[in-house]
């Protein structure tokens, strides 16, 4: 298949990025690295009158220190991500997760942000970027930047909290003091799929117990998720199997998955109780 | 129409193109560079992939405008100086295609992948080459083919002359000599 | 006399059973190859197919005014204007005399009956141009019951999927051994069964998903016409193409080019290959049609599809006394090229390797609203295959005997062979036992038992599973007079002839259409010793009826066996026109002349000899030839099987089950082939290797999935899950060899052992694995949720839920639209 035509537009900076979001009026879509949109497109599930590629937007790449956190550039591509030296310092979670993304030839291309702004309750950041906490830089029209916390980021299916205009620029993911493990367990039919559901867990130990636990769903409804109950009962819980397996009980609470051909509702929240469990006993170095 | 020139193996072009011209029809239907095919429309299978910039992507899934300015390398531009790159020849020996169609992308997909990790293993060479399908081989020779490439590739054969290349004469069967046994 | 011995000459080594690599790779490793789509003719117009979104409905009205007046777009043709010269599709196999076809135009006129039914064609200047048309075709259909579910349609009062015909039962067939002298009495030794096992296997649907989508291109000139079309069957093409459309056969030439997989897939005379011929005759341009993947998953013809109703009886002991099939046999919404035949294909394997007294087989043909099914890679073997290993293992439980024992008492010694089953076949040789036990130390079997063993004694969440399937197939289709018996419509012969050059070259022209089999590797390797030439020397052709005039093309593991019997003979008639002219030239007898490695010897005299290469430009002059002799020692030849071939082979799989969340991983994949002589064991290995990725990923992995409404949503590669190299395991394969006495080179085929013998092999590894928790059934594929289901809540894991999946915003086929939003924030990557 061949996309429907499109006017296509290809800033070099933010501003002119901005300008031309601004400029392609309301059926204006933004190109990150365009692995799902270009599909997208082909089979005409999407048709946009204008095409504004970020390709060429340097400024949008690229990991930095930025004190107490690291700052990924929206458009740093999956593959960037996987060999970057402070990722794998600071949020090994996240580059445990871009290795399962799509294959090789996709994560050349793939984007950080691209995976973010998409909003896809089944990719595999979203869930990583709400368990790690992670601010999203927001550009408006005429510069204007804001921050979203991720928890506010992702507001339905496909949908997050980026207005018209508005551009992600840049994701910070706060550094972790303390005695940090993280995990992301992913469970695919096959390795090139999405996954049917996901856990990324993040969990500090201290005195053999779990102080804290954060855990991002993966594909357990329209947005990515937090399984908050399961949080709540694994904070001050013995870090042992037991102690784990009983908190992973409470994992779909408040999950609305979908039906589909890989998994109905209730099997995926089962799914999830089990796989939360998995991922919290490995990040708990269990 | 956007104006962009892009280098594919090793010639520069200058053309018209619609925006919405994938990378792969312009190859394929602007430049003839037919060899490299289209699988699926949703860029699972992989049979489109080129190097663009010496990185292995899914040339479905790229625009021509995208390319702008760019290296492409496709299947065809791998022999250098009627030299097979020794990817094409590991294929050829392990019998690592049947009816083709796959064998570009995957052949630049392996190369990619050897890129990264010169030595890899069966499990990496599958989770490797994941991005592209093939319905001939059930995949098992052409696992044989990386790992026979890998070897060579990093000179732990002495087969391998200069940069890797070998001659083809190697794989042209009709023109080797019909000595029984030279060929297995 | 003292005689000085001469030194022993070293004949040089026969090419047949060498592991030559691939003349054809040259090509495709460099991509210098031809595929039908790389294809440009001056002038070329593009066309594009508008589809049916619905599954069953009246078009009311077909409005392409738009389309026509769109940019770039030539024509817009609807069913009507096609009315009259499109004909039906062609259906070749009317299984029984009362057989129902309801007819299958090219474009739907009156009524569609699938989604992805063509409605509409657009012939464009350029590819984009007609895809931007078709979304401008405006047609009102008038919405009709859909038929979906084979056991509901063939209930009292069904909707019907096509409302000119009574029901939706095509025909009704049935073999009976005992009333075909092949066996006793079913019912009865049913009535006095001891034991008696039933169960009812679902076989899902498939799509063969060959890698290179179809694509057509045909060029008239003058009133001929040239189709180059990416198919496994040119000769049979071009001759339904003549009697479709009523183009005068030897104004039709077709040409397979390269050709990029079929599978059974290619097997068909496709509706977009008549509709491209209509154009191109009506436009009297050449045009070209090229599909899209999701074009293809929901247009070209699907495989397997069939309820198995299995009834197995034995004694305590655990002889089998008698086999039982009723088969619903899904043909889809029409019939095409073979679609009532696949099952009937299978009709006579399903006793398998075992020793029945008794077999009676019924399988009625079903249409549903749905794409119609034909050939796929096995064609009704792997469900006769599937249903009888799957029941001896249920059998075995009943029995509480090892399942391994249970075969060995039942299946046919290696001293029986030839073999004639109560399905009236002769089998023509092999060993069972030989190839079970390679099998079993390929796999390390008692080490996994014991490991087994272990992890149920520990409750171990992973559990471990053995399964067996030790399985025979009918190769070779076929021989013509068996085709007639069945009422196929046409002959199983195939065709070769041999030109020697001037120069000594060899070209071998065969009837067979490779497509990725390495016939011009193998067939060089046939010819090399017959002729005595070098393999370099040989050149095959194929796959184009002017240059290959006679032929029945490829399918059903018939190429070697039949294709390169016939390359074979005709290389041997080649030798006996050379001898006479050797004779001449060498002034001797022929009865005084020797033929070896290529070369004419007078016996006794040293050094009188003519190779046959020299005999070829002695016969292109033609100046010293014998009297009365035409000049030319080229030969044709036509073989006609008169048995077919049985391929066999015990597959064993260890399969690892994670009962927590249902996810099965082959741990260790084993298996023995018999395939008869091996000519290039490079190539064999490869064909197993394939086979099996295609037989476990029907166990795993694959299925068609339609809505409540016939759309299929599986309709992209997203969703229809062709595995991976990550996906599969590493295969431990081994061979026996009992040559096939029905063919001079003894081969037995190769084509689809590997798919016919794998999939109930992992099915029963699977449930070996989890038998003790409960689970006697899974159905295909194993998904993780149908595994964890059949633990947790019992039953067969269920119906799965029809949704694709959300990838892509809900991309599921270009006719159903995703669940993407003017508010969704589409635009990032994965």
């Amino acid at each position: 298949m061949i996309p429907a035509p499109f006017a296509y537009v290809r800033p070099t900076t933010i501003d002119e990025a901005l300008q031309a979001v601004a400029d392609g009026g309301e059926d204006v879509k933004i190109m990150a690295g365009g692995q799902s949109l270009i599909p997208v497109m082909r089979l005409r599930l999407a048709a946009p009158e204008t095409v504004v590629d970020l390709g060429r937007v340097t400024e949008l790449r690229g990991v930095r220190d930025d004190g107490d956190a690291i700052v990924i550039g929206a458009m740093t591509t999956h593959h960037d991500v996987l060999v970057d030296p402070l990722v794998a310092q600071h949020a090994p979670l996240i580059a445990e997760a871009t290795e399962t993304v799509a294959d090789r030839q996709v994560r050349a291309r793939g984007t950080f942000g691209g995976a973010l702004a998409h909003a896809d309750p089944a990719g595999d950041l979203p869930a990583v970027a709400l368990a790690l906490d992670a601010e999203f830089v927001v550009a408006g029209p005429g510069g204007a930047r804001r921050t979203v916390p991720a928890a506010d980021f992702f507001v339905d299916y496909l949908t997050t909290a980026l207005g018209e205009g508005e551009l992600l620029v840049e994701v910070r993911i706060p550094k972790l003091a303390g005695q940090w493990g993280m995990h992301y367990e992913k469970f695919t039919r096959v390795a090139q799929a999405w996954p049917i559901v996901a856990v990324a867990a993040v969990v500090r130990r201290e005195n053999g117990a779990i102080a804290e636990a954060r855990i991002g769903l993966t594909n357990m409804g329209p947005t990515p998720l937090r399984a908050s109950a399961a949080e709540a009962a694994l904070a001050g819980a013995a870090a042992t199997p037991d102690g784990i397996a009983a908190a992973a009980r409470s994992a779909a609470e408040g999950t609305s998955p979908s039906s589909d051909l890989n998994a109905q509702a209730d099997y995926r929240q089962h799914l999830a109780q089990v796989l939360t469990r998995r991922a919290v006993t490995a990040a708990a170095g269990l | 129409m956007t104006q962009i020139n892009v280098r594919v193996d090793g010639v520069s072009y200058s053309d018209d193109v619609e925006p919405r011209t994938l990378l792969v029809h312009h190859l394929r239907e602007q430049l003839g560079k037919v060899g490299t095919v289209v699988g699926c429309d949703t860029s699972n299978c992989g049979a489109c992939t080129v190097h663009l910039d010496g990185v292995a992507v899914k040339s479905c899934t790229v625009l021509a405008v995208q390319a702008d300015g760019s290296e492409v390398t496709t299947i065809e531009g791998l022999a250098q100086n009627g030299t097979l790159h020794p990817m094409q020849k590991a294929f050829h020996d392990s019998h690592g295609l049947q009816c083709g169609f796959c064998t570009p992308g995957m052949i630049m997909a392996s190369i990619d992948l050897l890129t990264e990790n010169p030595s890899p293993s069966e499990t990496e060479i599958r989770e490797g080459i994941e991005g592209n399908l093939c319905r001939c081989t059930g995949y098992q020779n052409i696992v044989r083919a990386v790992q026979q490439a890998a070897a060579e590739m990093s000179g732990t054969q002495d087969r391998t002359v200069g940069n890797g290349h070998v001659s083809l004469a190697v794989v042209d069967t009709a023109a080797a000599p019909h000595v029984a046994g030279a060929q297995s | 006399m003292t005689m000085v011995e001469e030194p022993a000459t070293t004949a040089p080594a026969r090419e047949v059973g060498q592991s030559r690599k691939r003349k054809e790779d040259a090509r495709l490793i460099t991509g210098k190859t031809t595929w039908t789509d790389n294809m440009v003719l001056p002038g070329m117009l593009h066309l594009a197919v508008v589809r049916s979104p619905v599954a069953h409905a009246k078009i009311a009205n077909v409005d392409v005014s738009a389309a026509q007046q769109a940019p770039g777009v030539i024509a817009v043709f609807t069913g009507r204007d096609f009315a009259e010269e499109q004909g039906s599709i062609p259906c070749a196999w009317p299984v029984t005399p009362d057989m129902v076809n309801p007819g299958h135009p090219s474009i739907a006129v009156e009524e569609v009956n699938h989604v992805g039914e063509a409605v509409a064609v657009i012939a464009a200047r350029s590819k984009a141009a007609a895809m931007d048309a078709v979304e401008l075709v405006d047609v009102d259909y008038d919405q009709l019951p859909v038929v979906l579910d084979m056991e509901a349609a063939v209930a009292e009062e069904a909707d019907l999927c096509h409302d000119h015909v009574e029901s939706n039962e095509s025909f009704a067939f049935v073999f009976d051994a005992g009333e075909a002298g092949t066996g006793v009495d079913t019912e009865q030794v049913f009535a006095d069964a001891e034991v008696v096992v039933s169960r009812r296997f679902v076989q899902q649907r498939l799509i063969p998903a060959f890698m290179e989508p179809r694509a057509v291109v045909v060029q008239p000139q003058g009133d001929n016409y040239t189709m180059w079309s990416s198919t496994q069957v040119p000769h049979i093409l071009r001759l339904m193409l003549a009697m479709v459309t009523g183009t005068p056969e030897h104004k039709l030439r077709v040409i397979a080019p390269d050709v990029g997989g079929g599978f059974g897939g290619k097997l068909q005379v496709t509706p977009e290959e008549v509709i491209s011929l209509l154009v191109a005759k009506r436009l009297g341009k050449p045009v070209k049609w090229a599909e899209t993947r999701s074009e293809s998953l929901m247009s070209a013809h699907h495989g397997r599809d069939q309820i198995q109703y299995i009834d197995i009886a034995a004694d305590r002991e655990g002889n089998v006394k008698g086999l039982r099939c009723r088969i619903l046999s899904d043909m889809g919404a029409y019939l095409r090229l073979v679609s009532p035949g696949i099952p009937i294909l299978g009709a006579f394997m399903y006793v398998g390797i075992y020793k029945f007294p008794a077999y009676r087989f019924e399988c009625r043909g079903v249409f549903t609203n749905k794409t119609p099914t034909d050939a796929y890679r096995g064609a009704g073997r792997p469900e006769a295959t599937f249903a009888i290993e799957r029941i001896m293992d249920e059998l075995a439980v009943e029995l509480d005997m090892d399942p391994l024992e249970l075969r060995r008492k039942n299946w046919i010694g290696a001293e029986e062979f030839p073999f004639t089953t109560a399905a009236g076949l002769e089998y023509d040789s092999g060993d069972y036992e030989g190839a079970t036990q390679q099998a079993l130390q390929l796999l390390g079997y008692d080490e996994l038992r014991e490991e087994q063993r272990r992890r149920r004694e520990s409750n171990d969440p992973v559990q471990l599973g053995i399964g067996f399937s030790t399985f025979t197939e009918m190769c070779g289709l076929a021989p013509s007079r068996v085709l007639g018996s069945l009422s196929y419509g046409a002959g199983g012969w195939e065709h070769a002839s041999i030109r020697m050059l001037p120069t000594g070259k060899v070209e071998v022209v065969t009837g067979s259409s490779a497509h990725g089999q390495g016939h011009e590797t193998a067939w060089s390797q046939l010819v090399a010793d017959e002729l005595g030439v070098p393999f370099e020397d040989v050149e095959v052709l194929h796959g184009d009826t002017s240059i290959s005039p006679r032929g029945l093309d490829t399918y059903g593991s018939r190429s070697l066996v039949v294709g390169g019997a016939a390359v074979v003979n005709a290389a041997a008639k080649v030798v006996a026109k050379a001898r006479k002219v050797a004779a001449h030239l060498l002034e001797a007898s022929e009865d005084d002349l020797e033929f070896a490695n290529g070369s004419f010897a007078v016996r006794g005299t040293p050094g009188a000899t003519k190779s046959i290469q020299e005999i070829a430009l002695a016969t292109f002059a033609a100046h010293d030839f014998p009297e009365g002799v035409e000049p030319s020692i080229d030969a044709d030849a036509t073989f006609d099987p008169v048995n077919f071939s049985f391929p066999h082979g015990t597959h064993v799989c260890a399969m690892e089950v994670d009962t927590e969340t249902g996810r099965v991983e082959i741990r260790k994949y084993a298996c023995v082939d018999d395939v008869g002589t091996i000519v290039n064991p490079l190539i064999v290995e490869g064909q197993v290797h394939g086979g099996l990725a295609q037989g476990i990923a029907q166990a795993l992995y694959e299925e068609a999935v339609y809505d409540a409404d016939g759309n299929l949503t599986t309709g992209t590669f997203v969703d229809y899950l062709v595995p991976s190299a990550a996906d599969l395991p590493h295969f431990e394969t081994g061979h026996t060899v009992h040559p096939a006495p029905g063919n001079p080179i003894g081969a037995k085929g190769i084509g689809e052992a590997g798919c016919i013998a794998s999939t109930p092999a992992v099915v029963n590894a699977a449930l070996d694995a989890v038998r003790h928790l409960g689970v006697s059934d899974i159905r295909m594929p194993l998904t993780p949720e149908r595994v964890w289901r059949a633990i947790h809540q019992g039953g067969d894991g269920g119906d799965r839920a029809t949704a694709g999946t959300n990838a892509y915003g809900g991309a599921q086929t270009e006719t159903t639209a995703g669940v993407a939003t003017d508010a969704s924030a589409l635009g990032g990557d994965r």
